[in-house]
């Protein structure tokens, strides 16, 4: 099938006044419609800066040095910013991150939901209660929410909201940037569940961003593993938690809390390198005190299972977990 | 409980419930009550007597028999009311107050009321303009220098004119007498409108008025941007950080709107307050403006009032400024929940 998205080598650099700080080095990855992605990472590994270079929402002195986003066969990097206003929320949408305050606290759901649709140029005349009590239905809102104000609602209902604008037309590509981390569990699953029916329905290819494994394992399809600006692998579900190949996966897996059995929590070494001015080669490298400044080759394992293959640092996480087999009591 | 009808309630809506409007109306009455009582008292804590004094002056000027002072001085005060106890008088003072009777004014003879009433329009007008003026420029020009796609002549022209709030507007009006009136004569010195033009709703009139006005509002407008447009500012740099603002640019909306309806209209709450301060202050805050141009406005009586030792004047126009202070944070009271939807009708904040 024809990808929906296609990033094809994207480059975002922050230009500060000590130098480039490169946010997202070279990734590239495609996406079918209806597919879910997974984008995990430490935070500053850029998957947020993806996210906003997505919607071309990044601020100065945030840049797009290079590389192609395509999106339903545009490439949303040459557009204008007039052009990229209607392609947001039309061909792709964002829900984002700080559910509590995302709407504008003075003004009632309903403008809020209509002045997206008005600013697309879509004119609903005698077809708008319908549109909107059908709208709110599909996020599981009732239509009365639409005449609340924002404070009325609970931060579960107010991200409902979100995802309600957020699909009022019909998108191709929705971004989810965390979007429940201001939420507790309950809601955070009623929330997803939510996402994935209205995602379902549309057919829309979807980018979940987050830290949580365990909500990527039930979400997403694919998953792909930001380190340090870079993608250092990408793979469907099971290629990832069964089968990971990059030390920086196998380490994030196993940081997972096991309910199996009583086992030490196990952290991943040292920080991430900063990306300001950052040498050449594997960065995940630098981080357990390696080095290899050669460039790393982008290897496909299988069809599908992709990993940043580095000869120095391929097997480090290995041996480590052999050894935290031995000493589980 | 009082039951009204559906139209009100509508009017109103939800934000406002019969007991929000009682409970802030019934401040505003216990403002009142003591501002009229420590308006009373205080004149009468100091221990000259106001009619021997004015008696004693008189008589230095040679109008009054020296030798009768103190039975004139009786005769005065017997009718003023100043012969009876204290709490007669308080209670003299607040059946007065009930019939707008402020007394009379002890240098014209006039009723203090009418001194007032021919001054307030004046003042009201001048001001009331100018403050809205300077809210309206320096709230959208504050607004516009947050705003990162605003064009560079706003942002280098602005931030100069905000420079001229650091110049007290007394201290430009005088320059502006010099300038435009005295040095290029474009502009008249002072007054309300022009000698020999008749009081009334003439187009002459107005037009006297007007070109009259320009340079007193035009020292209040200049010198008191700067105020808001700071404010504003400030204001609007920290809503542009909100979720709300980076949501709207998510759902694609046009720059207008986002700049409008999401940034301006929140950031500027604060600026609704402060502006229904200002306009309840105005009646006092235009003492300096007026007497440089000699604007016949309440700030003028006052000045009069206090230079010429006017008790009743003074108390007159002192009550009358503290009366509309309470009113208008009254109505604001009022207006605040529909600006901002937040604060509730019982009183509180829920957000």
């Amino acid at each position: 099938m024809q990808p929906i998205l296609d990033i094809k080598n994207l480059k975002v650099y922050y230009h500060t006044s000590q130098g480039p700080v490169k946010a997202v080095e070279d990734v590239s990855f495609s996406l079918e419609p209806g597919e879910r992605m997974g984008l995990v990472g430490e935070s500053g590994s850029g998957k947020s800066t993806i996210a906003l270079a997505l919607m071309k929402a990044h601020k100065y002195p945030a840049n797009i040095e290079s590389g192609d986003i395509i999106v339903d066969s545009i490439n949303i990097v040459d557009l204008n910013e007039e052009e990229m206003r209607k392609t947001r929320l039309n061909n792709i949408s964002m829900i984002p991150q700080g559910a509590m305050n995302s709407l504008n606290p003075v003004k009632k759901i309903k403008p809020q939901v209509i002045d997206a649709l008005t600013d697309h140029g879509v004119k609903l005349r005698d077809k708008q209660e319908k549109f909107l009590s059908e709208l709110m239905e599909s996020v599981g809102l009732s239509k009365d929410v639409l005449k609340l104000y924002p404070h009325e609602l609970s931060g579960g209902m107010k991200q409902r909201v979100c995802i309600a604008i957020s699909i009022s037309m019909k998108p191709k590509v929705i971004i989810a940037d965390e979007p429940t981390s201001a939420l507790d569990v309950i809601v955070q699953r009623q929330v997803m569940e939510t996402l994935y029916e209205v995602q379902e329905q549309l057919g829309a290819a979807c980018i979940l961003i987050g830290h949580d494994m365990g909500l990527m394992a039930q979400f997403a399809d694919k998953i792909g593993i930001m380190y340090a600006g870079k993608m250092v692998e990408f793979g469907s579900v099971s290629d990832i938690f069964k089968n990971p190949q990059h030390p920086y996966t196998r380490l994030l897996i196993d940081s997972l809390p096991d309910t199996s059995g009583k086992r030490d929590l196990i952290g991943i070494p040292g920080i991430p390198p900063s990306l300001l001015n950052l040498a050449d080669g594997c960065s995940f490298c630098l981080r357990i005190g390696k080095k290899n400044t050669k460039e790393v080759p982008w290897v496909k394992v299988t069809a599908g299972h992709f990993i940043q293959k580095c000869p120095t640092c391929i097997d480090y996480g290995l041996r480590k977990k052999a050894t935290t087999k031995r000493t589980r009591k | 409980m009082l039951t009204f009808n559906k139209s009100y309630s509508i009017l109103f809506g939800k934000f406002m419930s019969w007991d929000y409007v009682i409970k802030r109306f019934l401040l505003f009455l216990a403002v009142i009550f003591v501002a009229v009582t420590i308006n009373f008292i205080i004149p009468r804590l100091r221990d000259t007597n106001p009619i021997e004094e004015r008696l004693y002056q008189l008589a230095a000027q040679g109008g009054v028999n020296v030798s009768k002072i103190k039975e004139l001085t009786a005769i005065y005060e017997a009718k003023y009311g100043l012969d009876k106890s204290v709490g007669e008088q308080y209670l003299n003072y607040w059946n007065d107050i009930f019939h707008l009777d402020f007394g009379w004014t002890i240098a014209d003879r006039t009723p203090v009321i009418n001194e007032i009433m021919r001054a307030v329009p004046w003042t009201i007008g001048l001001l009331s303009v100018a403050t809205l003026i300077a809210f309206v420029v320096g709230t959208v020009f504050g607004a516009l220098l947050a705003w990162p796609k605003t064009g560079n002549f706003v942002k280098y022209f602005v931030p100069l004119l905000m420079t001229l709030s650091a110049i007290p507007y007394y201290l430009l009006g005088i320059v502006f007498i010099y300038l435009f009136a005295i040095n290029w004569g474009v502009l008249p010195t002072a007054g309300a409108f022009g000698f020999g033009v008749k009081p009334g709703w003439t187009l002459e009139m107005i037009t006297s008025v007007m070109w009259h006005a320009i340079m007193p509002a035009a020292s209040i407008v200049l010198t008191s941007i700067g105020f808001w447009g700071l404010g504003m500012r400030g204001m609007m740099i920290t809503t542009m950080g909100e979720d709300y603002m980076k949501f709207a640019e998510y759902k694609g909306l046009k720059d207008w709107r986002v700049f409008l309806s999401y940034g301006v209209r929140n950031a500027m709450l604060p600026q609704v307050t402060g502006l229904a301060i200002s306009l309840g202050t105005i009646l006092a805050g235009s003492v300096l403006v007026e007497v440089i141009f000699a604007y016949p406005g309440l700030g003028n009586l006052l000045y009069r009032a206090i230079t010429s030792n006017d008790y009743f004047l003074l108390q007159g126009i002192i009550l009358f400024i503290i009366v509309s202070l309470g009113f208008s944070l009254f109505l604001i009271d009022l207006v605040y929940p529909l600006v901002d939807p937040r604060i509730n009708l019982e009183g509180g904040e829920n957000g």
